[in-house]
């Protein structure tokens, strides 16, 4: 692990003194607040998130990390009553721009989601959807062969392509989706606690596989997994659940954002070290 | 564990015995007002049953009995006449009939499909257009098929449409008076497609409408096509708006869809046969009736075959 600190930018109490800038950026988060019918689900989330990079984002449950997660290629829009607030920039650009279309943002930003969902279709025709989509009709064969190989399945499946996919187990499921995923050739991966549904040798495979994609994808990922968080991720965002006076609101606030390595092993608010070391969460 | 050591030892064997004799006495014969009770209750419930099926099976007992001496070729194959109920068949009433409901088809499947996409997928269900909208179809779909029959006369035949006492009119007709069940078949169908699909399918980049072309709607199909079968088994079945919309008991040329000398179907013709006084032409009747219901058990049972076969569990 390389060791540098990222800059953050969560609280002024919590900002570094020498802070080395990120190689390359490829989302700048900048206040986004997330609100569904008006109600706030994050609230003033500031961080930059690295290209090539794994980086993680924990926290308990309900505190909003898969709802920042879908802002990073507008899957919320989905949601009517959903808002983003505040500025999102993708390689500078601003993601929530008039002219943005979040079709074309989905083909550059692809999702690992938390639940397998492969398509009632063939293993083949699973992942050759994507380019299929794109309007691409040859070289589908070397596509798929190509992603399958890159998601570490094709071993398994390469005599039975023609196979309805759910015949799949579920880490291999799991793991389709990720050739699906990066058949598009995607510039980043989303993925959503892409290993809560499966068993512990499956999730070890699919770890493998994201410190590999590294190499050509920038990852973000969702984890509850503080482990998993550990083992795969450069950069590790600890959110937590906010709530205001009257406890009747409650919302996800980032609390600690910093080299995998710090935020588990030195970490500098203590809400942080009590979550990452066990005693609350 | 020391439980069973020790002092403790004989008074832990007493305790155990007594739950023992608990348990057995527990275990035994229910009271017998239970008993009485449940056989009571589960007879009832199987009398409903027989009841249902009593009467089809009396329907399958009459109409076999009483028209089985004339199935045949000629039965399919000739025209109705008043004079020669041996020669007399249904021929000009089953082409009218598989005319009628494959114009149905025709207008129902895009219609009907396009309707429950619009519903499932793009409506916003906050809006209270969209409920009004949701709340008629159910509506419609027990409207009375005589009214339907009025509509058609006043606004298909005549009226706005103005198509004359023709056999697409009463096609259209038929299709108005199915639509709503397809809708609601085919909203079921889409519904049934989980959103993870929809999302997995967006998160690629797709568009809306790449992902219901090409995820959601094949995803669907059986279960559409289940509904529009058993729609159109009701449409083949149905008399009263075609009395209305210009379906002629007695036709003996076979009919066109937008020929104007009148047309006829099985349902119809069965009727204009059972209402004669002669026992040969209500021997006809009952063929008709057999004819009738073959193709209604074999439609059903196919869009049952379909629906287990094709049917996607998620």
């Amino acid at each position: 692990m390389t060791e540098q600190t990222p800059k953050i930018s969560v609280r002024p109490e919590f900002r570094q003194a020498a802070v080395p800038q990120m190689k390359e950026k490829v989302f700048e988060l900048k206040g986004i607040d997330v609100l569904y019918s008006g109600v706030a689900a994050v609230r003033d989330i500031s961080m930059e998130i690295g290209r090539k990079d794994v980086t993680a984002l924990i926290g308990p449950s309900g505190c909003g990390k898969s709802t920042l997660l879908r802002c990073l290629n507008r899957m919320n829009d989905l949601i009517p009553a959903a808002e983003v607030q505040g500025e999102l920039l993708y390689h500078g650009e601003d993601l929530y721009g008039p002219n943005v279309d979040p079709v074309q943002v989905r083909k550059l930003i692809g999702m690992v989601f938390q639940k397998p969902n492969p398509f009632p279709k063939s293993i083949y025709d699973n992942v050759a959807f994507g380019p299929r989509v794109l309007g691409r009709k040859d070289g589908l064969d070397e596509v798929v062969e190509k992603a399958l190989r890159g998601a570490a399945l094709w071993d398994e499946v390469k005599d039975r392509l023609r196979d309805n996919a759910f015949s799949l187990s579920g880490g291999q499921q799991q793991r389709l989706c990720i050739a699906r995923c990066i058949a598009v050739e995607p510039d980043v991966i989303l993925m959503d606690e892409p290993c809560s549904a499966l068993d512990p040798i499956s999730t070890g495979k699919i770890e493998d596989l994201m410190i590999e994609l590294k190499e050509r994808f920038s990852i973000v990922i969702v984890t509850h997994n503080m482990q998993q968080a550990a083992r795969v991720s450069d950069r590790t965002a600890f959110l937590m659940v906010e709530l205001d006076a009257e406890e009747h609101n409650r919302w996800g606030r980032l609390v600690e954002y910093d080299a995998t390595e710090k935020i588990f092993t030195n970490p500098a608010d203590k809400r942080t070290e009590d979550y990452v070391s066990g005693k609350v969460g | 564990m020391t439980a069973f050591g020790g002092a403790e030892a004989p008074r832990n064997r007493l305790a155990v015995a007594g739950a023992r004799a608990t348990t057995a006495a527990m275990l035994r014969d229910q009271p017998r007002g239970d008993v009485v009770r449940n056989a009571i209750f589960a007879g009832l419930l199987l009398l409903a049953v027989l009841i249902a099926l009593a009467g089809l099976l009396a329907l399958l007992l009459q109409a076999f009995t009483k028209g089985s001496s004339v199935l045949g070729p000629d039965l399919v194959n000739n025209p109705p006449s008043t004079a020669f109920p041996d020669k007399a068949g249904y021929r000009p009433a089953i082409i009218g009939s598989l005319q009628l409901i494959a114009g149905v088809i025709l207008f129902v499947v895009p219609v009907g499909v396009g309707a429950a996409l619009y519903l499932e997928e793009y409506a916003d269900k906050s809006r209270w257009w969209n409920t009004l909208i949701e709340v008629n179809i159910q509506n419609l779909a027990a409207v009375p098929s005589i009214i339907y029959g009025i509509l058609g006369l006043a606004f298909i035949v005549r009226g706005p449409l103005d198509l004359g006492f023709i056999l697409a009119a009463g096609s259209l007709t038929l299709a108005l008076l199915v639509l709503p069940m397809v809708i609601i078949a085919a909203r079921e169908a889409i519904r049934a497609v989980p959103d993870s699909i929809r999302q997995g399918s967006l998160a690629l980049g797709a568009t809306q409408w790449q992902t219901i072309r090409r995820q959601v709607l094949p995803a669907a199909i059986p279960g559409i096509a289940t509904g529009v079968i058993l729609a159109v088994s009701r449409a083949l079945g149905e008399t009263a708006p075609l009395l209305l919309v210009g379906a002629t008991v007695f036709v003996t040329f076979d009919p066109t869809p937008f020929g104007t000398d009148g047309y006829s179907a099985m349902p119809v013709q069965i009727f204009n046969y059972a209402v004669r006084p002669q026992e040969e032409f209500q021997t006809l009747a009952f063929a008709g009736i057999i004819v009738m219901l073959v193709v209604l058990l074999a439609m059903n049972s196919f869009a049952i075959w379909l629906r287990n076969r094709y049917e996607q569990r998620w």
